[in-house]
């Protein structure tokens, strides 16, 4: 009998250990403490971006009285909207024909940079930055001056060629190449910055392999820095393309979507839907348009990204 | 030593004899007995003109021992708007916030009915106009209670010396200083007329074809003065009548006498156009006229703010009335109410249009011929006419009469200013006509 206290008090004693070990143990794992880690941020991220969103999804499946739900209801009211369809279109206008130029002024500014001697090219990368690290909102304010439809800077100095005067924005083409202008302007620094980064990172060995077989400057772009590129270029792109799709304040400040809501895109026409004509709902809704369009891109661009990794 | 043991017996009366005392007890009544107040105010773009709602306001808290907080909240960017939609939605803010002309009925379920406010303010300094019950009042309720500072006309501010030398016609006698108007002359084609004239000479009219307000003001008092309606009073669309046709025609050949670069215009482009002196004529309420006193004073001395041209169905104004809104969550209603009577008093509405040198309009009748207007200079008597004083002409707002709700998005989105820009660029008519009625069934949405 005392036999089999003992033993019961032992077997006890090693499931407490047990237990206490493996508490322990998962303390102990890097996954454990790299999620307590993270926790914060991801509290945050709840909070600041989950909730916002799903809330968006609540308001953007009520009536404009916010009294009743209505399901797709305003998605199908958009849907038959002809200023609706015209935001789509500018929407992507405006996102594609940015990101492209963005992407290739980076590509080449990024070539510039990297071949100026390592002594001087801190500062070239700190001046070429200045454009990204400035609020937009205030940059585009001097954008606004230097376009301003009455006393454009830009207007004066083409009067000195006998050019002009140019109608920057109030004249529909002009008007969207002014705010992707702006835009590329702005936003061409990041992708030079990343692209710099990767053309650092393709070993020299590879050129000067090329440069022995006979390769031309064109042929060690396309055969050696674009393949080792790839990546970069695909998520940089993708990452590019969520911002300047949500782009709101170049737009807002510029034209205000106009003339005629010619440059309006969905930021723009969901602040003026939701916000100044007091439809929230239907504001929501036309921000949600973006998922969607946004959610098929990124597949796309990741899919391909995946399929490399593995071939790599 | 010894220490006394508190029995259950004496806890039980002690508690009872202080609670007999505190309720018994005369009130006294401390530094802020009778609670808090927030509010949310519009931040003047006169300097100095918010020192005079601060100074009432703590006039007031003092006398009524509460604890009073102002924010001044911009309208720069539509922060105002913001701040509304955000307290509207967290049902949390300020107890009083200013509101400005479709808010209140945009946000009517949730303010709480001011007529005891309203009423015997109108009953001490005279009638309300039109749009102030069309924008104020839903049902017989007050919806908001009308507010002087920041309301305004935004009328034709004009250039003596400009509009006499290139359309020969002089302002001050149209409209002299301290009479009633004679301007039975000032009507849409001879003010037609002196847009051509006055663009010929180098000095375009300032109008912009933009979607902010004062284009879209404008745009609302010419569609008005032809009778064209977009969505009637009962809601229904009326694009496609004549009125509409002849208002649309009018401001085809119009565009043709204004700067070019109209169309990307904003608030801040017609006040530019004027104060650089590259303008005649422009529509505003006496802001830029203000700004030009410091900015250029020959422009200034040159500027006369006057009644709107007629037209075939009479003569109306733009008017944009502000309001006070008492959000219905609010946890000291009856102080807010106090205080908005109190910023309702004749006395009260004397400092507001002293102190914005006469830029804020009273909503009521017998208010509108305050010393300030005759007095400011230059030129002596230029504001005199600003506040309708003769009552010549309709304060009215664009896109009424259609309901408020459904006014507000045709005013928001700018359809008015967009159908005259489609239709002078070249679209047809009908085209025009069936794209706006198009958007109208669309804000019809409830």
């Amino acid at each position: 009998m005392a036999d089999v206290v003992v033993q019961h008090a032992r077997a006890a004693r090693t499931t407490s250990a047990r237990k206490g070990g493996s508490l322990h143990n998962a303390l102990r794992r890097k996954s454990t403490v790299a999620f307590f880690l993270t926790l914060p941020l991801i509290l945050l991220i709840a909070l600041f971006v989950l909730y916002p969103a799903l809330f968006s999804i609540h308001l953007a499946s009520l009536n404009k009285s916010m009294q009743k739900f209505v399901g797709f209801g305003n998605f199908t009211f958009l849907f038959k909207r002809e200023t609706f369809w015209m935001v789509v279109k500018q929407s992507c206008i405006f996102a594609v024909t940015a990101v492209f130029f963005k992407a290739l002024i980076g590509f080449i500014v990024a070539h510039f940079v990297h071949n100026i001697p390592a002594k001087g090219q801190r500062k070239w990368r700190g001046m070429l930055l200045v454009p990204w690290v400035i609020p937009p909102a205030m940059s585009t304010l001097a954008w606004l001056w230097l376009f301003d439809p009455s006393y454009s800077a830009f207007n004066y100095t083409l009067s000195l060629f006998g050019i002009g005067p140019i109608n920057w924005l109030g004249d529909a083409a002009w008007a969207r190449f002014s705010v992707i202008l702006v835009n590329v302007w702005y936003g061409a620094p990041f992708f030079l910055i990343m692209y710099l980064a990767a053309l650092k990172s393709v070993p020299d060995q590879l050129y000067e392999a090329a440069a022995i077989d006979g390769a031309n400057w064109w042929q060690k772009i396309w055969f050696i820095t674009l393949p080792m590129m790839r990546n970069i270029i695909a998520i940089t792109t993708l990452f590019s393309l969520i911002v300047t799709f949500a782009n709101f304040d170049i737009v807002r400040i510029l034209t205000s979507g106009g003339p005629l809501d010619q440059t309006q895109i969905f930021a723009t026409y969901a602040f003026r839907v939701g916000i100044e004509s007091n439809d929230i709902p239907l504001g929501a809704s036309v921000s949600l348009f973006m998922v969607p369009i946004l959610a098929v891109a990124a597949i796309f661009i990741l899919r391909d990204v995946n399929k490399r990794g593995n071939e790599s | 030593m010894s220490r006394k043991k508190l029995t259950r017996r004496q806890f039980v009366a002690a508690t009872a004899m202080s609670s007999a005392a505190l309720i018994t007890a005369p009130y006294v009544r401390g530094a802020y007995a009778a609670g808090k107040l927030s509010i949310g105010f519009w931040d003047h773009w006169v300097p100095g003109a918010n020192d005079s709602s601060r100074a009432l306001v703590n006039e007031w808290a003092a006398k009524e021992k509460v604890e009073v907080s102002i924010d001044y909240i911009t309208s720069n960017n539509k922060k105002i708007e913001l701040t509304v939609a955000a307290e509207a939605q967290a049902k949390s803010g300020h107890d009083i916030l200013q509101m400005y002309t479709w808010w209140p009925h945009a946000y009517a379920e949730q303010l709480e009915p001011v007529n005891d406010v309203v009423e015997p303010a109108i009953k001490q300094n005279g009638e309300v106009n039109g749009t102030v019950k069309y924008l104020g009042q839903a049902a017989g309720k007050w919806l908001a209670v009308p507010a002087t500072p920041g309301s305004q006309i935004k009328g034709p501010c004009t250039r003596i010396d400009l509009m006499k030398k290139y359309a020969g016609i002089d302002i001050q006698e149209l409209y002299p200083a301290g009479a009633p108007p004679k301007a039975d002359s000032w009507n849409m084609e001879t003010f037609l007329k002196a847009a051509e004239a006055c663009q010929k000479g180098g000095f375009a009219f300032g109008i912009g074809l933009g979607e902010t307000t004062d284009s879209v003001d404008t745009a609302g008092a010419i569609f008005q003065s032809f009778g064209a309606e977009l969505v009637n009073a009962k809601g229904e669309p009326t694009v496609k009548t004549d009125q509409v046709r002849q208002a649309l025609e009018y401001y085809k050949k119009l565009i043709a006498f204004l700067p070019p670069d109209a169309p990307s215009w904003d608030d801040a482009s017609n006040n530019k156009w004027l104060i650089s002196g590259r303008g005649a004529l422009i529509m505003n309420p006496p802001s830029a006229w203000a700004v030009a006193k410091r900015d250029a004073p020959q422009v200034a001395e040159q500027c006369w703010t006057h009644g709107f041209p007629s037209g075939p169905k009479g003569r109306f104004a733009p008017y944009l009335p502000y309001y006070w809104g008492l959000w219905n969550f609010s946890k000291n209603k009856e102080a807010a109410k106090s205080l908005l009577t109190h910023l309702s008093q004749a006395s009260s509405i004397e400092k507001f249009v002293s102190a914005s040198g006469g830029y804020d309009l009273p909503a009521y009748a017998k208010m509108t011929t305050l010393k300030t207007w005759a007095e400011v200079e230059p030129p002596k008597g230029t504001l005199y006419h600003y506040p309708n004083p003769h009552n010549h002409q309709t304060l009215s707002i664009a896109a009424s009469p259609a309901p408020p709700k459904i006014a507000q998005q045709i005013y928001a989105q700018a359809i008015l200013t967009k159908m005259a820009l489609r239709f002078a660029q070249g679209e047809k008519m009908e085209t025009t006509l069936a794209w706006a009625e198009g958007e109208c069934e669309g804000f019809m949405r409830t």
